[in-house]
């Protein structure tokens, strides 16, 4: 069986919009019920925080590298920089440790 | 008003550009390495607009298979978009008419909601339109570039950019977190608890879309079980 590579992006891009589209269409009144909008409240963090870590470790070459931008991240962040700062900061301290690891090894 | 708030939209979406041009890079890379045209590539990354799904999606559609395969990888790796538009839904201003629910939801990403949920107050459409105007730009042009040509950016500049992401997910998330400590508790609780799942045996199995759901759901819900949030503090805050 061939398969039609339109067909497959349709495919991809439709349940992709739905996901994101449908609960967007359908909760239009206000919540009004705490626990669920506490639980509403704490979501981005929880979220965040999940994505963030460790998947971090693995996004550069080396964990010692991602390890270094973890770091100067939080301490960016710690200070209140920018997003745009802190996520530099992190992106230059990966390429600073990544210049000097050769050396160490 | 709202150019100010489309302003702010673009200025806060740099960031989220950077860190998008080097995962689509990689995945134009990937795309072209399986066999996919650039336009190809170039269209999936348009429509999709998410690193996980269109990998996953990728791998199926080089191996042939099936339509409804695809739906359902689809499906549960993006589901914590649902999580996210629901968020989004109740921080929506109220008096934005119905069809931005429709525009803005082709663009709920991972960067875009962590941008949109950290606003203070209501959320504008805007704001969203703004971030998408120069992430989603920075999206396809990091597909076009890799699928042009894998050695068009050095490869250490790709991975110094890896990280421009998780760097804007922490400098949201941490502030927050530095004057409030359930906040900060949900923080570490949820970074330990993605940990678990992904060095212990069985659960290091599970897709990490649905990893970041459950992780998400659980912190979430114990917290609001445990400190409820009151009126007066949910206001300016994520």
């Amino acid at each position: 069986m061939t398969h039609n590579i339109y067909l497959y992006i349709f495919v991809m891009a439709g349940v992709t919009y739905l996901i994101r589209m449908l609960p967007l269409a359908l909760s239009k009144k206000e919540i009004t019920n705490n626990y669920i909008k506490s639980f509403l409240y704490y979501v981005p963090y929880a979220c965040l925080a999940a994505m963030t870590f460790p998947a971090i470790l693995h996004a550069t070459a080396s964990i010692y590298s991602a390890l270094a931008g973890l770091v100067i991240a939080v301490a960016a962040a710690y200070k209140g920089k920018s997003l745009l700062v802190v996520a530099l900061a992190a992106c230059a301290a990966v390429f600073i440790v990544e210049r000097i690891l050769p050396f160490l090894q | 008003m709202k150019t100010k708030d489309y302003q702010n939209g673009l200025h806060d979406g740099v960031a989220v550009a950077l860190g998008y041009f080097a995962v689509s890079f990689a995945f134009g890379m990937e795309a072209v390495t399986k066999g996919l045209g650039i336009l190809q590539a170039i269209l999936i990354s348009l429509t999709n607009v998410t690193s996980a799904g269109q990998f996953s999606g990728l791998g199926i559609i080089a191996a042939g298979g099936t339509y409804i395969e695809l739906a359902l990888t689809q499906l549960v790796i993006n589901l914590r978009y649902c999580l996210m538009s629901f968020s989004l839904a109740q921080k929506l201003d109220r008096s934005a008419p119905n069809m931005h629910r429709y525009l803005m939801a082709y663009s709920v990403t991972d960067e875009i909601f962590a941008l949109d949920a950290s606003l203070d107050g209501t959320l504008k459409p805007a704001y969203h339109y703004g971030i998408t105007s120069v992430a989603v730009p920075g999206w396809v042009l990091g597909t076009l570039a890799g699928a042009v040509s894998g050695t068009l950016l050095p490869s250490f500049v790709i991975s110094a950019l890896g990280v421009a992401i998780y760097g804007m997910f922490l400098a949201i998330i941490i502030p927050p977190a530095r004057q409030n400590r359930t906040i900060l508790t949900v923080v570490l609780s949820a970074m330990g608890l993605s940990f678990l799942f992904s060095v212990l045996p069985v659960l290091n199995k599970v897709s990490s879309g649905f990893v970041i759901i459950i992780t998400t759901v659980v912190i979430a819900g114990i917290a609001a079980w445990l400190k409820p949030v009151h009126e007066e503090e949910n206001k300016g805050e994520i």
